[in-house]
């Protein structure tokens, strides 16, 4: 049985849907992701889950438990919030040990959970500190050992790497997955960010105006894609605009070219749309396939991100390692295999 | 923004019943009553008016009382060139004073606003603090200054710039000089927040285009603090209109402020209805700024700060 | 442009505080008069202590500014939370205009309809009928700054609160409560002072044996300006000028955080 189910769930703002028949379960000891741009209804589902908006129509469960009617205070579920929310007239320790303290729980059960918690974060001497004295990632620490005191089966995430700063975002994602394989908790983190979803997540949801556009594993959702979408939003991609061809097997006809398909079940004369993921485009000086002219290159350190124009006013993105190999106006060949990509039909 | 209705918790209604029940009883009943007093007359009796309406009554007793009410009172005011005349001389003297008192704080406020962030708050500090200190005082402080014999004349004669004492004391310029000394801190402490809100960037621009520091000021300081100079404005020219103390120790006995004769009818004469009529009256004539000053604070509610 | 900035500040406060130092330095003038400096003395402040009126006078007024000050201070929040947080409740416009009038009325209307309602409710006036009409007209101004202070809170906490297990009441004690802790003061000052300087409404709602410092200060007044009145209107100064600072200072160490 899934820890947390949500069926169903509708919620509006005024005129605004913020939420259209949205369902999902998330497993117990699960890393999940809530993935979309803003607006899409990802942090009113969150927020539904918390107890601080309740569904227009729909059921969220957890446990089995139907939670409809229970205010926050009294759901075993806690938020980690953007901001952190520390309260700033509580040092350390007092702040970690607020929901414990909320739970009646004894001194000596307070004072040894949070010397765990403080381990588990790493931030073991510090208990005293105030709130103002400490940085930005100690502070995210610090929000993150309050939510996971009182022991939830559940911690909902919102943007939890998005006020730290690159470095310190890579180093907290590793310590973050490792802290909720370590605790079994599960986590719900809300993102819009993409590497973080799929670096982080176990699996995914990826949402757009209120609804859920797709639901899987992240290599799921990288290289199957449901929609075009998805496909533009998780990850970079080339989408081609073009029609398929039935002629001794399927072909996507784009504006520079035939390309065979493996396996295409439209029929002739459809209009399609092909999903190019840059590192599935060979760059070649010569042989057979695409004839294009390198527009631009951009250095990346381990890829170098090619612009190859194909067309009139048409150009691909590619990426490919050692691509410095190449200069600018040089003739190239772009080889696509037939299996690669996703090919999307019209209006999808 | 619109607020969203909603319906109240129990709790919630617990917590709004203290203030409310307060209010209706030591605020709203009595304005209502007031209302009802102005439309009685006077008497003899404790209360000095007539008629007062007792449980005892009866509702027939209660609306046969009813129909002795009347707008005498008013007719009488209408009548009466004392009232008018306090009432146009109050108006008067509060508009002098508002437009003097914005003469003195705008720049004022402005030299604040700019200067070093960290001095500013130091600064407003010690311009309001004045505020916080009894208003009696600081108005009788000037009958030592303004008095014939007072410092002021003593030590103009002193300089030799006069021969003989300005009558300043006991006229209406002295109650000016009042109005405008205590209600300072309340017209700078709206033009220094709109003031200091204003971002830099805004004249840095404006004089990158070409404009002279006379143009930034007239062309974009100016036109953007006017939010914060209506405030000012409103917030002293309304209780100005009204006042008491000032007129009372400063004026001459020709200065007739409204709030010094309502003062009057009421102690003096025990004509109760006459001075709530003119209290209604006076707050008829208040609606207007307040209707603007309302909207004005709405405004700059919806405004991102 | 940087002297002609220094001057306008002097001017500023030249103005500003120019009345009340010669008040002050009056009160230590030997000489009764004005003008003329007779030596430093402190006989007018000495004479203080005999006068049994005005001491008394003083001692009805602090406590009477404490008193309402208190009961201000805690219907402006009641009324501040209503007003913040309940949002569009059934007469909240009355309600609203109604807590928010006494800060444009004319004090001597207001002064008017509380007599006028005390009579006619056939209430004795004096100490207690003051306190009412204090905290009547003080807390207009409490619900301003309270409701000022409540919405400048960042919400999350309170959730985050909650979120932990606090209900919505324990959350606003342990929350909302601290975090408003400078405010709730300044909203006390302010109710206090108000109280402590009101001479018309005073005047209008208080009885026999309930004399207020400012209705005395005032009697005395209008009999001419005696040096007493210097003494005990310097001190007044300076007890306010004293609780101002030191609120200044204990208000300004705490945290600027709030990240």
């Amino acid at each position: 049985m899934p820890l947390l189910s949500v069926e169903h769930a509708s919620k509006r703002f005024g005129a605004v849907v913020a939420l259209d028949d949205v369902s999902l379960t998330v497993d117990s000891g699960e890393f999940f992701a809530l993935l979309g741009p803003s607006g899409c209804g990802k942090t009113t589902l969150m927020r539904l889950v918390a107890g601080f908006e309740t569904p227009d129509s729909g059921r969220v469960t957890l446990a089995g438990q139907d939670l409809a009617g229970a205010p926050p205070h009294r759901r075993p579920v806690n938020m980690m919030f953007q901001s952190y929310a520390l309260f700033p007239h509580l040092n350390v320790f007092d702040n970690i040990a607020f929901g414990l303290r909320r739970q009646g729980a004894s001194r000596v059960a307070i004072q040894s959970r949070v010397a765990e918690l403080l381990d588990i974060v790493q931030m073991q001497n510090l208990g005293a500190r105030r709130i103002e004295q400490l940085s930005g990632g100690q502070r995210q620490r610090v929000a993150l050992a309050r939510a996971l005191a009182p022991g939830p089966s559940l911690l909902l995430l919102d943007e939890p790497l998005a006020a730290l700063d690159r470095k310190l975002r890579e180093e907290t994602q590793f310590q973050l997955k490792d802290i909720q394989r370590r605790l079994k908790t599960s986590f719900v983190i809300v993102t819009h960010d993409q590497d973080e979803a799929l670096a982080l997540a176990d699996r995914i949801a990826v949402m757009r105006a209120g609804k859920i556009e797709q639901i899987g594993s992240p290599p799921e959702i990288y290289e199957r894609p449901a929609s075009r979408f998805v496909a533009g939003f998780v990850g970079a991609t080339n989408m081609i605009e073009g029609f398929v061809a039935r002629d001794d097997g399927g072909w996507f006809v784009a504006p520079f070219g035939r390309l065979k398909r493996a396996d295409c079940a439209l029929r002739d004369g459809a209009r399609a749309a092909l999903s190019l993921r840059p590192e599935q485009i060979v760059v070649a000086r010569d042989g057979e396939g695409v004839p294009g002219v390198v527009e631009d290159i951009a250095f990346r350190g381990e890829t170098t991100q090619l612009r190859i124009g194909v067309a009139a006013r048409q150009a691909l993105r590619v990426s490919c390692t050692n691509g410095n190999r190449f200069s600018l106006g040089e003739p190239v060949r772009l080889m696509i295999a037939p299996d690669a990509g996703v090919l999307f039909a019209e209006a999808e | 923004m619109s607020v969203p209705r909603k319906k109240l918790s129990g709790g919630q209604r617990a917590v709004l019943a203290a203030p409310y029940l307060w209010i209706v009883v030591f605020f709203l009943a009595p304005m209502a009553l007031i209302a009802k007093i102005s439309l009685s007359h006077p008497a003899e009796t404790r209360p000095p008016y007539e008629p007062t309406f007792s449980i005892d009554d009866g509702l027939a007793g209660v609306l046969a009382k009813a129909r002795t009410l009347g707008f005498d009172a008013y007719r009488a005011l209408a009548d009466d060139r004392l009232y008018l005349d306090s009432y146009l001389t109050s108006l008067l003297i509060a508009g002098v004073s508002t437009a003097i008192m914005l003469m003195i704080a705008y720049p004022f406020a402005l030299t604040m606003a700019r200067a070093p962030r960290r001095l500013r708050s130091l600064l407003i500090g010690l311009a309001v603090a004045p505020f916080w200190t009894s208003f009696l005082i600081r108005v009788y402080a000037w009958i030592a200054l303004l008095k014939d014999e007072g410092l002021i004349n003593h030590a103009l004669m002193a300089l030799h710039i006069i021969d003989a004492p300005l009558s300043i004391y006991a006229t209406n310029g002295a109650v000016v000089i009042g109005i405008v000394y205590s209600y300072l801190p309340f017209m700078l402490l709206p033009l220094y927040s709109a003031l200091e809100r204003q971002d830099p960037a805004l004249r840095e621009a404006a004089a990158d285009l070409g404009a002279s520091p006379l143009q930034v000021f007239w062309r974009v300081t100016l036109p953007l603090s006017r939010p914060g100079v209506i405030a000012g404005c409103l917030l002293v020219f309304i209780p100005a209109v009204g006042e008491f103390v000032i007129p009372d120790l400063l004026g001459g006995s020709e200065t007739l402020m409204i709030g010094r004769t309502l003062w009057n009818d009421f102690f003096a004469n025990r004509d109760w209805p006459a001075a709530s009529a003119a209290a209604i009256i006076l707050l008829a004539l208040l609606i207007g700024p307040l209707l603007v000053a309302e909207r004005a604070r709405l405004r700059a509610e919806e405004e991102p700060s | 442009m940087r002297f002609a900035r220094s001057l306008v500040l002097l001017l500023g406060f030249a103005f500003l505080y120019g009345p009340i130092l010669i008040l002050a330095a009056m009160s230590f003038n030997a000489s009764k008069l004005v003008t003329v400096w007779g030596g430093f003395s402190t006989k007018w402040y000495v004479a203080l202590l005999d006068d049994a009126a005005t001491l008394n006078a003083a001692k009805i007024s602090l406590s009477v500014a404490a008193l309402s000050a208190a009961i201000a201070t805690l219907l402006g929040l009641a009324a501040a939370v209503a007003l913040a947080r309940f949002g569009g409740f059934r007469t909240r416009g009355l309600f609203f205009g109604a807590v928010h009038a006494p800060l444009v009325l004319p004090e001597v209307v207001l002064g008017l309809a509380l007599l006028s309602a005390f009579v006619a409710f056939g209430f004795e006036r004096g100490f207690v009928t003051l306190v009412i009409a204090h905290a009547t007209f003080t807390m207009c101004f409490t619900s301003v700054v309270l409701l000022a202070a409540l919405r400048g809170l960042d919400p999350s906490q309170e959730e985050a609160a909650m979120d932990l297990g606090a209900t919505p009441m324990r959350a606003f004690a342990l929350v909302v409560l601290p975090a408003i802790a400078p405010s709730l003061a300044s909203a006390f000052l302010l109710a206090f002072t108000l109280s402590l300087d009101d001479l018309v409404i005073a005047s209008f709602t208080t009885g026999p044996g309930a004399t207020t410092l400012p209705m005395r200060i005032y009697s005395q007044v209008r009999l001419g300006v005696t040096p007493e009145v210097n003494a005990i209107s310097t001190l007044l100064l300076a007890f306010v000028g004293i609780i101002l600072a030191i609120s200044a200072l204990a208000l300004n160490r705490p945290a600027r955080d709030l990240a």
